[in-house]
């Protein structure tokens, strides 16, 4: 048989059938919902008679408009909980699996999905919300749709797709203490571009990756999409069995057995060929921050805001004007030298426990800077909230002058209370610096959970590796 | 759900000069509390459009415009079809950008690229996006910047453009999606039809993975 790379081989197990044009309908395994992206689903069903294809494949919760205290008193804003009431009563309805807002399992979707075992190696996983690269961590195929997709998914079970390019991202050699999963995926993004990625299925390889666990190598695919590609996936391994085993809805005893036995074989067989490959010194990455309204616009710690004068091309050129002057920025301003507002740990991309571990081992003993407004960490589930507090790491990020919140999506893109106020700068380890995203005239700058914390004692940006110097 | 069948004449073309534009700018999030697909028209671009700061449910009519954003221009006005740059529609999978950009009037984009989530989106609404080269996308943008705005017709059967000079410009479409714009398919209704070879796959994994079938709802 032909080598075959991970792709292919979630692919070609998922396939019911292909017409000649290449166009497939593709099975999918497992399908999250949110509040945001499927009551005009629902809705659809209702209008057209139909009912869910397989209820019990489907898990929903809300994580978008969630209030982060105070949540018993349930959700002031009037439209927010309307949305929230109506995945509850389309649920109901439909006979779907729900994690509600007062659950303990409740969270962000693509934190609870891997934490409860919902996401497993060798699915295909889907979800109306696009960082559901997410859960390729464990070897799964798991990309993002639209809302019309989501009514197609619960009233058939399957997808019509055509399959994606392959491309591998090969990361040679191993990051340095002090850089993260984080680091690594803004280098990998500032290298290809936010477009670099479209039309393709990137699979990470390599040592550096190799050595990420299962959270670190979540953050990697979450960010999958912020290179244009619509999934990104790791190969199985025994650290992905380690961190699956035991999980609530994973499988146990016999059937753990056969499954594993078959995971094993999810990697890209040797020779496998790749419609692309690009490669990176992981040795060579630095802390990463970025400086204007685009993922790709992103430099090391140690570097200065860049000159749109030095760039070429005429519409990039355009665009990084455009960006430092909503960043407010001037060209040639050293990173280090950016004083900060706001600082935000949280988001699918990193509030997972590891994050937070990261974050507290940066505060532990110290302040927040005076000249910080404020400093948010929203756990990414109820479960890390919880492990989070019986590591006492609730008590390191209160003494240093954070809050400490109830779990959701909160200030990734503010859709509750918790947003920036025109002008505000803001460390922020969520995934999307887009002009407005945290609230309107807010200013984002992404970086890791031990960056942001680093931010916060300083009240500036620092190179996480020398502080304390 | 079923789409109306894709249909435009001769239209106006606005041209929106900005690279990376991404679905958050398209529709800002505080709009995404709405639990319907339509209304979201007068929210396009907002934060582009408006000087001052949107909120759900003000009456837009009496907002303050930016002069200066291409879609308060009046030459632009009851433009169908949006001139871009690369990499449109980026960011979030939310299907409220097309619908707002449905909702505004737009059925066609022509860009340098898209980006995949949004561009699938756009096929399920009933908006055509087309993809033409670097090069003929800044000739368009030449045209449609002058003094008085460039038109053309969309011809989605024979996959060409005609320019109001009578230039034709060639476009490639997905045989498969064309035919669902062109008759307005509903593509759950077309899945339903092979019912019976999904069950069969269902069987057969069955056996293979049954760990994939646990019922999450017991
Ligand atoms: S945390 Fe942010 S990026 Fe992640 S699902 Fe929520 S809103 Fe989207």
């Amino acid at each position: 048989m032909a080598p075959k790379t991970l792709y292919e081989k979630l692919w070609d197990t998922h396939v019911v059938r292909t017409d000649p044009d290449g166009t497939a309908l593709l099975y999918i395994d497992r399908h999250l919902l949110h509040e945001v992206t499927s009551p005009q689903a629902f809705e659809g069903l209702r209008l057209a008679g139909r009912r869910p294809w397989r209820p019990g494949a489907n898990l929903a919760t809300a994580d978008h408009n969630v209030p982060t205290r105070e949540r018993a008193a349930g959700i002031p804003d009037p439209v927010s909980r309307l949305q929230v009431e109506t995945l509850e009563r389309n649920c109901r309805e439909f006979a779907i699996p729900e994690f509600g807002m007062h659950d303990r399992r409740q969270g962000i979707v693509h934190v609870i999905g891997p934490e409860q075992g919902l996401t497993l190696p060798g699915m295909t996983l889907v979800c109306g919300d696009s960082h559901t690269s997410t859960h390729g961590a464990l070897g799964a195929l798991a990309f993002g749709i639209g809302t019309s997709e989501v009514e197609h998914v619960l009233a058939t079970q399957c997808l019509i797709q055509k399959r994606a390019r392959t491309l591998r991202v090969q990361v040679d050699g191993t990051l340095a203490p002090g850089v993260t999963a984080k680091d690594l995926i803004l280098a990998i993004i500032g290298e290809m571009g936010t477009a670099g990625g479209t039309g393709h299925a990137i699979e990470f390889a390599g040592e550096a990756v190799r050595r990420l666990s299962v959270e670190g190598r979540m953050t990697l695919c979450n960010m999958a999409i912020e290179a244009g590609a619509r999934a990104g996936f790791v190969a199985v391994d025994e650290t992905t069995l380690d961190y699956v085993r035991g999980r609530a809805y994973a499988p146990k005893g016999e059937l753990w057995e056969r499954a594993a036995a078959s995971w094993r074989r999810l990697h890209s067989d040797p020779g496998a060929r790749f419609d692309r490959e690009v490669r990176l010194r992981g040795d060579a990455v630095e802390p990463q921050v970025t400086w204007g309204t685009s993922p790709e616009m992103v430099v090391s710690v140690r570097a200065a805001v860049p000159d749109p004068e030095a760039e070429a091309d005429p519409v990039k050129a355009a665009g990084m004007r455009r960006a430092l002057e909503y960043m407010d920025l001037t060209p040639g301003t050293p990173i280090q030298q950016i004083a900060i507002d706001k600082v935000f740990i949280g988001s699918c991309t990193n509030s997972r426990i590891e994050d937070l571990r990261e974050a507290a081992a940066v505060l532990r003993g110290g302040r927040v800077a005076a000249s910080v407004k404020q400093a948010l960490v929203v756990p990414g589930s109820g479960p890390v909230k919880a492990q989070a507090e019986a590591e006492g790491l609730d008590r390191v990020f209160e003494q240093a002058g954070f809050e400490w919140r109830e779990p959701g999506c909160s200030m990734c893109l503010a859709m509750n209370a918790d947003r920036l106020e025109p002008g505000e700068r803001c460390a922020s380890t969520s995934n999307r610096n887009f002009e407005g995203r945290q609230g309107a005239g807010g200013r984002t700058h992404l970086v890791s959970p031990a960056m942001a914390a680093a931010a916060a004692l300083a009240g500036r940006f620092v190179d996480v590796r020398t502080l304390g110097d | 759900m079923s789409v109306e069948p894709f249909d435009i004449s001769t239209a106006i073309v606005c041209p929106l000069d900005r690279a990376n534009v991404d679905t958050d700018a398209i529709i800002p999030k505080q709009f995404l509390k709405r639990i319907e697909r339509t209304g979201f028209g007068p929210n396009l671009f907002d934060e582009w459009r408006y000087l001052d700061r949107g909120e759900p449910g003000q009456d837009c009519a009496t907002r303050p415009r930016n002069p200066d954003f291409v879609l308060n221009d009046p030459r632009y006005q009851g433009a169908s079809i949006l001139l871009t740059r690369e990499n449109f529609g980026c960011g979030s999978s939310r299907e409220h950008a097309p619908w707002a950009l449905l909702d505004y009037g737009f059925k066609v984009i022509v860009a340098p690229s898209f980006a995949d989530i949004f561009f699938n989106n756009c096929f399920k609404n009933g908006i055509l996006p087309i993809v033409l080269d670097e090069t003929v996308i800044d000739e368009l943008f030449s045209k449609a910047t002058r003094e008085r705005p460039l038109e053309m017709r969309v011809d989605l059967e024979c996959q060409r453009l005609v320019l109001d000079d009578g230039t034709e410009i060639p476009f490639e479409v997905d045989p498969f999606r064309k035919q669902c714009l062109l008759e307005g398919l509903d593509d759950i209704g077309l899945t339903l039809r092979h019912e019976a070879e999904i069950r069969a796959y269902e069987r057969r994994r069955r056996e293979e993975a049954p760990w994939l079938f646990q019922d999450l709802a017991e």
